[in-house]
């Protein structure tokens, strides 16, 4: 106890049977520091909260509530309604999600149930790649490469659709533009792919394999195990998993600001152009002053309160379906 | 919904008297579309790096990455000129980023794993880290925008800090998921050789999770350095060299790429894709290390 008894003033603070004294004072500060590490996290949190509120407040107070549910956006007339770069989030993300979601659950299937883990690994590995690639770099491929080679396309899918009810509206129409709401949702869908695979690969993982081996002596093809064994218990996990990949879609700012088109438009056609809320923020925030400011500061105070949200949600999901399957 | 329980009557219990070769043709379709599932995610990976390494090795040279930032107008190579302060930028925002971000965040996952236990306040702040991993960067680089750039300006450091935050609930998680891992029994042994808590967790826990904890720290590294969102609202892109974290506006490959996105000159364009090559490198370097550390010195694993 030679070493304890050193830390002298916690030492002769402390009551005389050795076992019993207070614990010395470099212990007691380490274990201080760690809990204000830990405590930073709910300190930024909160603090991004009050920060962008006491930035965007206004903004806020000067739009009231029919100004903010507005989708008004001209700066020269001091309109600041947010809601198209709202319905372009939502509208881009929807298309990600689903492009991502089949793709991702194919790939964790292929990984966990198909593939022995020797083939395995190294595709986790070019997954991993894909999720170390730079938004910006996905961004420049996207606006040199795929925007061009995409307005041809979109231009004939437009003429092919003509007349036709419901897929005229959506896909048809005459002002097509290589960056749309769809470019940005292909971007999206490839960035998001590797947290869904990886996510839910981890839940379905989790499967026990005497589920598995049940369905299998029951004569079941790997098909109808997976329908049957492994889709059951991993169901949740895996909506959890789609649920963080939707708030990564709706915050992902660069490679959609470089491809959506940057138009404040709310329009059913999925080729025309666009705007999307992280978008806004990072492309005007540069000339705006005052009030426009405050608004796009606002925005990101919207953002951030939609994408927390779909985050408790998701994260709640994963919890309460992996409590489950330790029950199991 | 007991999704646990087997339940004859559920839809999803395979019917067994379908014909078998139809089931089996099922079957083959859809381990098909898996394939073609992974197929349509590696076209874009392979697409992406092809392009990248094709448009962006011309422009790699040690002039590229020393040389100053010339007008936009001008061609690839004029007069010497590259990407140097973005080079310098990146490594030196990213650098602080991380000087920051890594003690904080082990320390962190050091409070939730070995003193908060199972404690309600620990839970949360577990719970809190996992979703802080989804705030968009946009939103870190207003955070910081309205905290920091409004009260002392534009600077590289604001920059750290707003990669620090995007870091640091990343490293609690991962360090955490390997601090777990570390088995009891190494902690009973130490105590019961009489040392201190802290003295435990330094010289015990994490050398013994020290592996996991760096290649976790090595990815987060990676994700920041490529981040662009943060750095637009922080350190105002400029095209001059700023080796003084602490004042003045920064500049960096990410911010450098994105103007250049959009430039319609060649040489621009020629640069962003240089740029972007040498970012791309850096993140894949520090994954490969993070890797091979992986691989080399983690003792204990699931």
């Amino acid at each position: 106890m030679s070493t304890v008894v050193k830390a002298g003033p916690a030492h002769a603070a402390g009551p005389a049977h050795p076992l019993a004294h207070r614990r010395p004072l470099g212990d007691r500060g380490f274990a201080l520091l760690a809990l204000i590490a830990g405590l930073l996290v709910l300190v930024i949190l909160v603090l991004i909260a009050v920060s962008t509120a006491q930035q965007s407040a206004n903004w806020f107070s000067s739009v009231g509530l029919s100004g903010f549910f507005s989708a008004t956006w001209n700066v020269s007339a001091n309109k600041f309604g947010p809601m198209a770069f709202v319905y372009g989030t939502v509208i881009s993300s929807i298309i990600a999600l689903i492009i991502s979601v089949p793709v991702s659950i194919g790939i964790s299937l292929l990984l966990t149930e198909v593939l022995p883990r020797r083939v395995a690994r190294p595709i986790v590995y070019v997954i991993d790649l894909l999720a170390v690639v730079p938004s910006v770099v996905w961004g420049l491929w996207g606006i040199l490469i795929l925007v061009p080679w995409l307005q041809k396309i979109y231009g004939d899918i437009a003429s092919g659709v003509k007349g036709i009810p419901v897929l005229d509206s959506l896909f048809g129409g005459p002002n097509t533009s290589g960056a749309s709401f769809f470019t940005a949702g292909i971007i999206l869908a490839i960035m998001i792919t590797p947290i869904i695979t990886s996510l839910s690969r981890e839940v379905i993982a989790t499967v026990p394999s005497i589920d598995k081996e049940g369905a299998y002596a029951l004569g079941a093809t790997r098909w109808e195990m997976i329908r049957g064994a492994v889709w059951p218990h991993s169901q949740g996990g895996v909506v959890g998993a789609i649920l963080i990949g939707l708030g990564r879609a709706m915050g992902e700012t660069i490679a959609a600001a470089l491809v959506i088109g940057d138009s404040p438009e709310v329009t059913s056609h999925l080729f025309y152009s666009g705007f999307s809320m992280p978008a806004a923020i990072a492309l005007e925030f540069g000339e705006a002053s005052g009030e426009f400011r405050s608004a796009l500061i606002g925005i990101g105070l919207l953002l951030f309160v939609i994408t927390l949200v779909v985050n408790l949600f998701a994260r709640v999901i994963v919890e309460r379906s992996a409590r489950k399957m330790r029950g199991a | 919904m007991a999704g646990t329980a087997v339940n004859p009557g559920r839809q999803s219990v395979p019917d067994l008297r379908e014909p078998a070769g139809w089931r089996r043709a099922k079957n083959q379709i859809m381990t098909g579309l898996m394939g073609l599932a992974f197929l349509i995610i590696v076209v874009p990976l392979v697409l992406v790096l092809y392009l990248v390494v094709q448009k962006g090795i011309g422009a790699i040279s040690w002039q590229f990455l020393s040389g100053p930032i010339p007008p936009n107008v001008m061609p690839l190579g004029f007069n010497g000129s590259g990407m140097g302060p973005a080079v310098v930028g990146t490594l030196e925002i990213t650098g602080f980023a991380a000087l920051m971000a890594i003690p904080l965040g082990v320390l962190g996952a050091v409070y939730i794993n070995e003193y908060g236990g199972r404690s309600m306040l620990s839970r949360v702040i577990s719970f809190m880290a996992d979703v802080m991993t989804g705030v968009p960067s946009v939103v870190m680089g207003l955070f910081i925008y309205t905290i920091w750039v409004l009260h002392f300006g534009y600077s590289g450091l604001a920059g750290s800090f707003a990669l620090a935050c995007l870091m640091l609930p990343i490293i609690i998680r991962s360090s955490f998921e390997m601090l777990r891992l570390v088995p009891d029994n190494l902690r009973q042994g130490s105590y019961a050789l009489g040392a201190t808590k802290s003295r435990v967790t330094l010289t015990v826990v994490l050398p013994a999770a020290v592996g996991g904890i760096v290649s976790g720290c090595l990815l987060a590294v990676a994700r920041a350095a490529g981040e662009t969102a943060p750095l637009l609202f922080t350190i105002l892109t400029v095209e001059s060299t700023n080796t003084n974290l602490f004042s003045g506006a920064n500049t960096a490959l990410s911010a450098q790429i994105f103007a250049n996105a959009t430039s319609p000159y060649v040489g621009a364009e020629a640069r962003a894709w240089g740029a972007a090559l040498t970012l791309i490198v850096i993140a894949f370097v520090l994954m490969i290390v993070a890797r091979i550390i992986t691989a080399r010195f983690t003792r204990y694993s699931r």
